[in-house]
């Protein structure tokens, strides 16, 4: 499959609506009456982060597809979403601390159900990786990972509204804005934000896929043309390939 | 209701930073990304510089015929590295 | 395992199942290698929480924490046990060749690690009543059952797939614990929240019907799920 194709459309729409999201946080939202300034790390904290959490849902979709056809290339497309997610997540983790230091003066706060949801979520996954490279056989590999996005995948809505119970009614105030007050202004910024991050997530995903993919293809006609024998066996390693 | 802040949390100097901190953030992690990429992607040329390189010289050898294991046939590879890839 | 009438063909599900079961009990009573280690590890633990908090006697939430902590850990070694016969002897093979249906294996597996957490339970909990426990636990027990047999249901259900995927792992006694405790938080911290306003000092005997449900959702959900994916963990 060729994942290049649409490639540049999608990824000037994303500059495109990740530099319109920017302009809107910073010439049109308005100051939040409660944290000032600080606010607009919002603006990029929760977009990351919601796009994480779709993307590792994503990879339990993608995985599931690879249990259920026998493909490979589901597999693939299943590490990569996981893989990206993972990246999406550390820079939710990242911008998330910096927003607790700025409001609460401390680098991490419990009492924010998003960061504390997210470090749980961080902590399963990361094992994703060392799960992948502990396994030699490439199709158990493959299969053993599936079943693992899966369950994961599942995860993390529970997590969610576990750890959001579990933190109700310890603190009044917590960083997150609640939905139902968002003047429309900052609604209207965080969605175009949101949409900004979304699309470049699929960008970097089909990115990354068209990268896998084209060096297989080299691979493999390296093998067609001169043999079995003048391809090197891959390395025992955690990416499928 | 005005949204626009009284006396906001922080001094904006100090909060410039953290905002600031947290956008930069951001865009290292997908500059970097990005110039991981570019490795890759620098890797996937190298290897279809050397797959082409390895068709033609076995292409060459079939062509030749005799021995395809003559040590003096694979004298002129150092002229195909030299070949400019487009 | 064809036992039972002529009739069948090939053993049930359930009657696997209880084959299989009845296999891994056996082997325990016989062996006694996981269960009494597991017992051993809660209670020295409960002193080592004693020495690390520097406290007689803890109630409420401190307490709550304490003892699902400990269960969790102690369930940890169960789990890093579970599949380890199978594996060494050739079971999984056996069990491939042999015409049953290969979710028996995850329900006996499961049902074996929530027995020896209720066995490891019956003698901890008491202990932890004696030693650290400020509030007595009588009028308790009732509710903390019922909180603890939901947590048990949901560390058997998760344990047994970490440890059916750990096992065919290079980095066995890792894995499991690090891909299974994360997944386990929801459950650990339902039961340490649902067993909190019991272990308090005026405690009421029933815990927040809230942290039940999640419980309960949590393990319909993922013994769903486990059931749904454990099939092909064990293709060959």
């Amino acid at each position: 499959m060729m994942y290049g194709r649409g490639l540049r459309g999608l990824a000037l729409a994303t500059a495109f609506t990740i530099t319109v999201a920017f302009a809107l946080v910073f010439f049109y939202a308005p100051l939040d009456a409660n944290q000032g300034f600080i606010q607009k790390i919002f603006y990029i904290h929760v977009p990351l982060a919601i796009t994480a959490l779709c993307g590792f849902v994503f990879g339990g979709v993608l995985g599931a597809i690879h249990l259920r056809t026998g493909d490979r290339k589901w597999d693939i497309r299943s590490y990569v979403a996981i893989h990206m997610a993972l990246i999406f997540g550390v820079g939710t983790l990242f911008t998330g601390t910096i927003w607790a230091k700025a409001s609460w003066g401390h680098w991490w706060v419990w009492s924010d159900p998003t960061l504390t949801s997210f470090l749980i979520v961080m902590l399963l996954f990361a094992t994703y990786q060392p799960l992948r490279f502990s396994i030699e056989d490439p199709e158990r590999q493959s299969r053993y990972a599936s079943v693992f996005a899966i369950v994961c995948g599942a995860f993390v809505p529970l997590n969610f509204l576990a750890v959001r119970l579990a933190q109700a009614y310890v603190h009044p105030r917590v960083l997150t804005l609640t939905g139902g007050n968002l003047p429309g202004s900052m609604r209207l910024t965080l969605l175009v934000s949101m949409v900004g991050i979304a699309l470049l997530y699929v960008t970097l995903w089909k990115y990354e896929m068209a990268a896998k993919s084209t060096r297989m293809q080299v691979r493999a006609l390296r093998r067609l043309l001169l043999g079995e024998d003048s391809v090197a066996p891959p390395k025992r390693s955690a990416a499928p390939s | 209701m005005s949204l626009f802040a009284v006396a906001p949390a922080l001094p904006l100097h100090a909060a410039g930073k953290y905002v600031a901190g947290a956008y930069i953030v951001f865009l290292a992690i997908v500059l970097i990304y990005v110039a991981i990429m570019a490795t890759r992607l620098a890797r996937t040329e190298r290897e279809l510089t050397e797959l082409r390189r390895d068709v033609e010289e076995r292409r060459r050898q079939e062509a030749e015929g005799s021995d395809p294991s003559d040590p003096s046939a694979r004298s002129g590879r150092s002229d195909r590295e030299r070949e400019p890839v487009a | 395992m064809r036992e039972g009438s002529r009739e069948e063909q090939t053993p049930g599900t359930w009657r696997t199942a209880g084959a299989v079961l009845r296999k891994d009990l056996l082997l325990e009573l016989r062996g006694l290698d996981t269960l009494p280690a597991m017992v051993l590890f809660a209670i020295v633990t409960f002193v080592i929480f004693h020495f690390g908090l520097n406290q007689a006697t803890i109630a409420g939430q401190e307490a709550a924490g304490v003892l699902t902590v400990t269960l969790l850990f102690a369930a940890m070694l169960g789990i890093n046990r579970l599949f380890v016969a199978e594996r060494e002897q050739g079971g999984f093979d056996a069990f491939l060749l042999a015409p049953v249906d290969r979710s028996a294996l995850l329900i006996a597996k499961a049902t074996a690690l929530f027995l020896f957490l209720v066995v490891l339970e019956v003698v901890a909990v008491p202990a932890f009543g004696l030693l650290l426990l400020g509030p007595s636990l009588g009028p308790r027990l009732p509710g903390l059952i019922a909180v603890l047999a939901l947590g048990d249901v949901a560390f058997a259900v998760i344990g047994t797939l970490v440890s059916a995927i750990a096992v065919q792992t290079r980095a066995r006694d890792l894995i499991g614990p690090i891909i299974g405790l994360p997944l386990l938080l929801p459950a650990l911290i339902a039961v340490a929240r649902g067993a909190g306003p019991l272990l308090a000092a005026q405690g009421s005997g029933s815990p927040p019907g809230k942290w039940v449900a999640i419980l309960a959702l949590y393990d319909v959900v993922f013994a769903l799920l486990s059931y749904a994916v454990f099939d092909f963990l064990l293709e060959d």
